[in-house]
């Protein structure tokens, strides 16, 4: 799923500053699921910015909704009759959401409650790890089914490099050296001379460096078939 | 190993069976070229060719082929170095295609280390090919007289391929296959991370000697000579790679402050003796960092003056 | 017992501290509280095995947010006594009231 964290109080607060009626705005979608843009964390969100502006004495209103997903017009449709009645929206979906909402109503301000950080899952409850960098061109079982696209610090396709230590990355001692697990992987399964040749130049044309990228799956396209 | 592949004077001096001895140098932080032709006075005659770092621990410094024409200009041979830090595969070409116009016949090809250590942790970094990848790209520029995508090279670019590795990096166990990788890919030598853990390195050389690598590539050993005991000590804690012993560091505290310079060239001297004898490495890469007029001194007391 | 504690507590009974949410604290101190406290049974007393730690985790988080907005984070606390420690009971909110007296009104006006 898409991870992201809340953005701090002080630069939402700075955001939506001079507005007096506000909508914060959850997401059924990714954000619900990592705890950050749902319809619970949308209410203590508009809860902590009525605190804040009481606490200035300046009262707004601020109200609170979900949608089923903030990355889908068909959904984002359904704020039309609503979106008119706020001096500005605050999404707390991933970055789609407010770029959607924006698309579709020009009319109203989009303010981002949250940063987007990466694709992941929970490793625990409330601990979530980047596992992929969308790169387009998935070939996670060169590597025993990790990806050093995205876990390594460098992307190193020929790794390990010479910082890596007891299993711990150079970069940050939190982060686990991808390389190490790869090869202790080829190695327990006996398949260390797959990582022995030179690997072919990674094509980044399938990633962001092609320019932005556009999924079409025709069977679903109305009139194209 | 026998045929000529880029002229330069270090596969000379490797290739007739001499023990090599390379230095280091790093560029200014700054467009201070006279600086760097000061540097370049400890080292001539004393070195058969200088490394130019590259943006070495991600702080920017003057660009290394700038470095290496000048140290060209000054009758040295330089060794470009090269890392996947700060450059995509265009911009690698096009240095590599300059230094070699500039009369550059070495190349060192690295990773880089990453830009959170360097005085611009904010950057983006590039990465686009790795190091192994960045060799495999030198030696087709060389070989095949082609770019990457394939298309032929007016003048091609006759490289001396060095790589680094470092042995003393985990997991251990894995570290001559990747060594054997960068030979693959085209690595004509090695230049390795300063040695400070002997029997480590021994035991890591032996396991090369086995495979034969060997035989199908030159390794120069690292040798740092340090400075005093607050030296290895902020090595052996903040250098990320480095493996230095508690007896180094006590071999140096155990010398008064005075003398822990003597004791560390000393150090470093019978590293330099006991690799002359050791199977299977074909010289050394001497790194004296921010202390290039010690050169002359090692290389005299080392005993391997005159250069051939 | 005739323990006695302050009358100006409001006391909001459920289940569990574990039923707590985040937003609940926020409502009070919303809505004019000048502190809120949860008071929720002993550590790895829990019938519903961690009902309280999850207490106690989202009253450091509404802390957190305290602090964000410049407001005294001491407003808000977790205590933790058996159902059968009344005079703790007492003296908890006793404790609770002081230090609220010494903070002053709310600023959340």
């Amino acid at each position: 799923m898409i991870v992201a964290d809340r953005k701090s109080l002080e630069e939402i607060l700075g955001m939506v500053a001079d507005r007096e009626k506000l909508l914060i705005l959850g997401c059924k979608g990714c954000v619900t699921v990592c705890n950050v843009g749902g319809l619970k964390e949308a209410e203590v969100l508009a809860s902590t910015l009525r605190i804040a502006q009481k606490k200035e004495g300046r009262p707004v209103e601020v109200s609170h909704r979900v949608l089923e997903r903030q990355c889908d017009n068909e959904y984002v449709a359904g704020l039309a009759d609503d979106v008119g009645n706020y001096d500005a929206v605050v999404s707390m979906a991933c970055g789609v959401g407010p770029q959607f909402l924006s698309e579709m109503y020009p009319d109203q301000v989009f303010f981002p409650a949250v940063n987007t950080t990466f694709f992941g899952g929970a490793v625990q409850h409330g601990v979530w790890e980047e596992r992929c960098a969308g790169c387009g061109a998935c070939a996670i079982h060169l590597f025993g089914g990790l990806c050093p696209i995205a876990r390594c610090a460098k992307s190193l396709l020929h790794g390990p490099c010479g910082g890596s230590a007891n299993g711990i990355c150079e970069v940050n001692k939190e982060t686990a050296c991808i390389w190490d697990a790869i090869v202790k992987k080829k190695m327990e399964t006996g398949r260390l001379e797959d990582l022995v040749a030179v690997k072919p130049f990674k094509d980044w044309r399938t990633a962001r460096d092609g320019g932005p990228r556009r999924s079409i799956r025709e069977e679903l396209v109305k009139g194209t078939l | 190993m026998t045929a000529i592949k880029s002229g330069s004077n270090l596969e000379r001096v490797l290739t007739a069976g001499h023990f090599a001895f390379t230095g280091e140098c790093g560029p200014p932080k700054g467009a201070n070229a006279d600086h760097l032709r000061e540097k370049f006075k400890y080292l001539k005659g004393n070195v058969d060719c200088v490394n130019m770092t590259d943006n070495q621990t991600a702080v920017v410094r003057m660009s290394s082929l700038a470095g290496c024409a000048l140290m060209k200009a000054e009758g040295l041979e330089p060794n470009f170095q090269m890392v996947c830090r700060d450059r995509n595969r265009l911009a690698m070409m096009s240095d590599i295609l300059g230094a070699y116009a500039l009369g550059v016949r070495n190349m060192l090809c690295l990773s880089g280390d990453h830009q959170s250590f360097g005085n611009h942790p904010e950057a983006k970094n590039v990465h686009d090919i790795d190091s192994m990848q960045l060799i495999a790209l030198v030696k087709k520029m060389r070989d095949e007289e082609k770019f990457l995508n394939g298309e032929e090279i007016d003048v091609a670019p006759k490289m001396f391929i060095g790589a680094a590795c470092n042995p003393f990096a985990d997991p251990f166990e894995f570290r001559v296959h990747r060594l054997a990788t960068k030979i693959e890919a085209g690595a004509d030598f090695i230049q390795t991370q300063c040695i400070f853990n002997m029997d480590k390195f021994r035991d890591f050389m032996k396991q090369v000697v086995d495979k034969g690598l060997h035989e199908r590539c030159y390794i120069l050993a690292g040798v740092t000579p340090m400075k005093n005991a607050g030296m290895a000590n902020f090595m052996s804690k903040y250098v990320p790679g480095m493996d230095i012993s508690e007896s180094l560091i006590k071999r140096l505290k155990g010398v008064d402050k005075r003398d822990q310079a003597e004791e560390g060239i000393k150090i470093a001297l019978e590293q330099i003796e006991a690799f002359k004898e050791m199977q299977g490495v074909a010289g050394v890469h001497l790194m004296a960092i921010e202390w290039e007029h010690k050169v002359p001194e090692i290389a005299e007391r080392a005993g391997v003056l005159p250069r051939p | 017992m005739r323990l006695s504690y302050p009358a100006n507590i409001k006391i909001i009974q459920v289940p569990c501290t574990g039923r707590v949410d985040i937003v609940h604290l926020l409502s009070a101190l919303e809505d004019g509280a000048d502190g809120v406290y949860v008071a929720g049974c002993l550590e790895g007393e829990c019938h519903y095995l961690e009902g309280n730690y999850k207490a106690r985790r989202k009253v450091v988080y509404v802390k957190k947010v305290l602090t964000e907005l410049g407001i005294e984070p001491e407003r808000v606390a977790m205590y933790n006594l058996s159902s059968a420690q009344g005079a703790r009971f007492a003296e908890i909110a006793n404790d609770m009231v002081l230090q609220i007296k010494d903070l002053g009104p709310t600023p959340v006006r």
